[in-house]
């Protein structure tokens, strides 16, 4: 596999401007010609559709959802990044990029973060200039609140609601485009094989997901911004559809996966409460600005919290980590989470949980003062526990969350088969081992809106004209292959449900692929999920036809998809033989139990090629060069 | 506890429909009301029969996917929520439930509880959006916006789009939903150059999808999971009657052409 991460010449600081400044162009004529494909609507494809057709593309934009303003991006929460300095606290896009590539474990390519950082501030400038009605100051300029893994205060936001609006401005600018002509959108549609013609990307085949019916699209790229693959654990704060079927199927199509084991794990979010469980809700990390985690002193103390006095509190975070506290990057507050309840200091029913407790804030800004910086989350909170956070301590535990871990591409946001790009949570570039708060939503932007309309100008600045349409052959190949599997499934007539299978695979990897991971309980991962992969191929049961909506036959396409991904995310995990960012392998810890680079044998990127049905994947390196930032040991203390 | 549940089955939009009772044992009361129905679809596929079609995704209150008329109200008794975050606790042993889809005109049914909100989609592209592309923005500090005003934007732009408002109104009227884009738009100096034609044209384009006039039921506020206030209605209607005293030239031109 070619692995070349065409980094362009020249100091960091200089680098997008001069690939902007070379970049070979498309005429407004040419554009008109071109098809581009763009799979999802989230933050990173409904922006890039929106401008590529503002551009003069001629764009097909497809997503599972109803409407194209429902992707999962609107659940973000906490706020978007942006090194504005607005705050006059020391900001500067230096160290936003330092933050991340230090935030991600030094585990990430430099030169995509420094272009990421840079563009951040053009970000904020188009949603406000969309409407987005971020959070302002009294005197009407735009208000900054603290996120984790930072020490200045660069976080922009709309209440608790930050991914929704930003989402919104950028669905408004798509349907725009919907309205003038520019883009065909194709809801209820979901993409089920990747085309490919003499080695590009040409096309994707798709499903309707009301009638059934397959159906292929051809084009000149194929943008891929299809999101995470956090499902694959069953229980996560994603949303129930938010699946890798795209990702997958462009994997096993030659394109190669980047650090799958890579995810992350939410230090904040609603406790479990039972096996009827169908998903996790996060807290958003902004509350870790004013509220503090703490667990009791004692071993399983069932005292209630009111009732439990301040010196039998541990304020283990602020404890451990007295620069940073309650705001260390999330996968050191999972950890911590995590020890505290495996020490038996947890708290709740199940004592998997801690507290997060506003009592302080409270005292110190009044009730009002917190209902408007986090009202919502409250409100939420109360919904779904019963209790009321005002009165009572949150209870909250980490949950799966992110996806670090993505298709792999280079500097244009191509991957290694031409033609496909992918953007924002569904490809690796940025966050390394780790992503820290609000740089999901700054990610997919740059990527849809500033980056994509410049190299994907480029790529096909270099390819001819062709009639290509979808009476090729590799269509038709791909249609069949797709329909054979719809029915394969469907044939299965076992006794299990979906369900039942998604379940059990995420309780694997939960248990062996999650907050702490072992050679011995990853070898045994593997074992177990192929067993699983047998089970479900032959005890499957999927009611109802292939020829109208039927979401249980949408589930199984998916859940078979996750089950050879969670193989490919134990592999990863396993052959990864340090520790880094979200990736925790108990072999390798300092002594005060925190994780243990190995920088002379693991700083690249692990990219896994397909090997075939059957046959074991190949596991590839890219090496990562860090020319402007030191190899150092992560301290948050 | 124990639910008798009477739920709206339909296999597709040309089927009739019809209402078929089921009963669940053991719902928990910690149970979200989509997870009670996930109970009840796993139950049906093991005994070999349909499950029940509904929309879900985020499970957070916030896409906007969910949303079923239980027992007449839309989004069920809960003031302020969506149906993901309705949660058994609200019910007890021994209660009916009556499920249904949102029913009007202008949102078809698909399938059993699922509805085609497409129309919705259409509405925006009638106006709703900042006609901006993308890099020509100025430094966001340069817009001043008085804190006030866009906080009573930002309650008007957090509709999720749900169609709540719609399914609640006995005139199937979209008031709710276009007033609240607006109105987001119209109090913000972003939506100043286009206000006038995007008033004029989304209550068009409300007509055109089929939607029904408002005649002050306030509904749609009663059932919004995201409380937006009526006030925005009176909002639009004062800003088409403002923008509809003008001449053309004044209005704008269109967005669509049809």
């Amino acid at each position: 596999m070619k692995l070349d991460a065409n980094i362009p010449e020249g100091p960091i600081e200089k680098k997008w401007e001069n690939y902007r400044d070379k970049v070979a162009l498309v005429s407004p004529a040419n554009k008109r010609k071109r098809k581009i494909i763009v799979v999802g609507t989230g933050l990173a494809g409904g922006s890039a559709a929106a401008t590529l057709a503002e551009l003069g593309y001629d764009v097909e934009a497809f997503c599972y959802q109803d409407s194209a303003r429902r992707a999962h991006s609107i659940a973000a929460q906490g706020g978007i990044n942006a090194a504005k300095n607005y705050q006059n606290d020391g900001d500067s896009i230096w160290r936003l990029f330092y933050d991340t590539v230090k935030g991600g474990d030094f585990r990430s390519r430099e030169a995509n973060v420094y272009r990421l950082a840079e563009v951040s501030n053009l970000i904020i400038d188009q949603c406000v200039a969309q409407g987005v009605p971020f959070a302002r100051e009294y005197g009407g300029k735009l208000a900054n609140r603290s996120f984790g893994g930072a020490q200045v205060s660069r976080t922009f936001y709309a209440r608790g609601q930050t991914g929704q609006q930003l989402l919104l401005g950028a669905y408004s600018a798509l349907i725009r485009q919907v309205a003038a002509g520019k883009v065909k959108m194709h809801p209820r549609t979901e993409m089920l094989d990747l085309v490919l013609v003499d080695g590009r990307a040409r096309g994707i085949v798709t499903r309707n997901l009301e009638t059934g019916k397959v159906r292929s699209f051809s084009a000149d790229a194929v943008i891929l911004a299809t999101g995470g693959y956090g499902n694959v654990f069953y229980l996560s704060t994603n949303a129930k559809g938010s699946n890798a079927t795209a990702i997958w199927r462009a994997y096993k199509r030659g394109a190669g996966f980047a650090n799958p084991g890579f995810v992350q794990i939410h230090p904040t979010c609603i406790p479990k409460t039972g096996d009827y469980q169908s998903k996790l809700t996060l807290m958003s990390e902004s509350l870790r600005n004013d509220g503090r985690i703490w667990v009791p002193k004692k071993k399983n103390d069932k005292r209630p919290a009111n009732e439990i006095p301040e010196s039998d509190r541990d304020y283990y975070l602020e404890r451990r980590y007295p620069s940073f506290g309650n705001l260390v990057p999330r996968d050191v507050a999972s950890r911590a989470a995590k020890n505290m309840c495996d020490e038996e200091h947890g708290v709740g029913l199940t004592g998997l949980g801690v507290y997060l407790d506003f009592a302080d804030a409270i005292k110190r800004l009044g009730e009002q003062a917190v209902r408007e910086r986090y009202g919502n989350l409250f409100e939420m909170y109360e919904r779904i526990t019963g209790e009321d956070p005002y009165k009572v301590p949150m209870r909250i535990y980490p949950a799966i969350h992110y996806t670090m871990g993505g298709l792999w591409v280079d500097y244009n946001l191509m991957s290694n088969i031409e033609g496909l790009f992918v953007l924002g949570e569904a490809n690796f570039s940025d966050h390394g081992a780790n992503r820290l708060g609000a740089s999901a939503l700054m990610q997919g932007l740059a990527d849809g809106y500033f980056i994509i309309p410049y190299t994907l100008g480029r790529y096909l600045a270099n390819i001819g004209y062709d009639d290509l349409d979808v009476s090729h052959s590799a269509f038709s190949d791909a249609e069949h292959q797709v329909t054979e599997r719809i029915s394969s499934l469907l044939a299965i007539k076992g006794k299990q449900t979906v369900d039942t299978f998604h379940r059990r695979l995420g309780e694997i990897l939960w248990d062996n692929c999650g907050m702490s991971r072992t050679e011995q309980g990853l070898k045994d991962a593997i074992e177990k999920i192929a067993a699983i992969r047998e089970e479900f191929w032959s005890d499957l049961r999927v009611p109802g036809t292939d020829r109208d909506l039927n979401q249980e036959l949408e589930k199984a396409g998916r859940v078979a998809d996750f089950i050879e991904l969670a193989d490919l995310l134990a592999r990863d995990a396993l052959e990864r033989r340090e520790s880094c960012g979200g990736h925790f392998r108990e072999e390798f810890q300092t002594e005060e139990g925190e994780a243990l680079r190995d920088d002379e044998n693991f700083t690249h990127v692990a990219v896994w090629e397909y090997g075939g049905d059957g046959a074991e994947p190949v596991r590839n390196v890219e090496p990562l060069q860090f020319e402007n930032v030191k190899l150092t040991q992560r301290s948050y203390k | 506890m124990k639910l008798k549940l009477n739920i709206w089955r339909q296999k597709n939009r040309e089927d009739r429909g019809e209402f078929v009772t089921y009963h669940l044992d053991d719902v928990n009361s910690h149970m979200s009301f989509l997870e009670m129905l996930d109970v009840l679809n796993q139950q049906l596929i093991e005994k070999g029969e349909q499950p029940v079609a509904f929309e879900h995704d985020c499970r957070e209150g916030i896409c906007g996917a969910c949303g079923l008329v239980i027992n007449g109200y839309p989004h069920g008794p809960e003031e302020g929520t969506t149906t993901c975050q309705l949660h058994m606790r609200h019910f007890k042993d021994g209660d009916e439930i009556t499920i249904e889809p949102w029913r009007s005109k202008a949102f078809p049914v698909v399938k059993d509880l699922v509805v085609d909100r497409s129309s919705l989609d259409r509405l925006m592209q009638h106006g709703g959006f900042v006609s901006i592309r993308t890099g020509s923005a100025e430094d966001a500090n340069n817009t001043l916006i008085p804190k006030e005003k866009s906080d009573l934007a930002m309650d008007a732009a957090e509709c999720i789009g749900c169609g709540a408002c719609v399914a609640s109104c006995p005139n199937g009227a979209a008031m709710l939903f276009v007033s609240a884009k607006v109105s987001h738009f119209a109090l913000l100096p972003q939506g100043q150059p286009e206000r006038k034609r995007r008033a004029i044209q989304m209550v068009q384009a409300m007509q055109d999808e089929g939607f029904g006039a408002c005649t002050n039921y306030r509904e749609c506020e009663a059932v919004c999971p995201k409380r937006i206030s009526i006030n925005f209605i009176g909002m639009l209607n004062r800003e088409f009657i403002k923008a509809s005293v003008l001449s053309g030239a004044e209005k704008g031109g269109k967005y669509r052409s049809k």
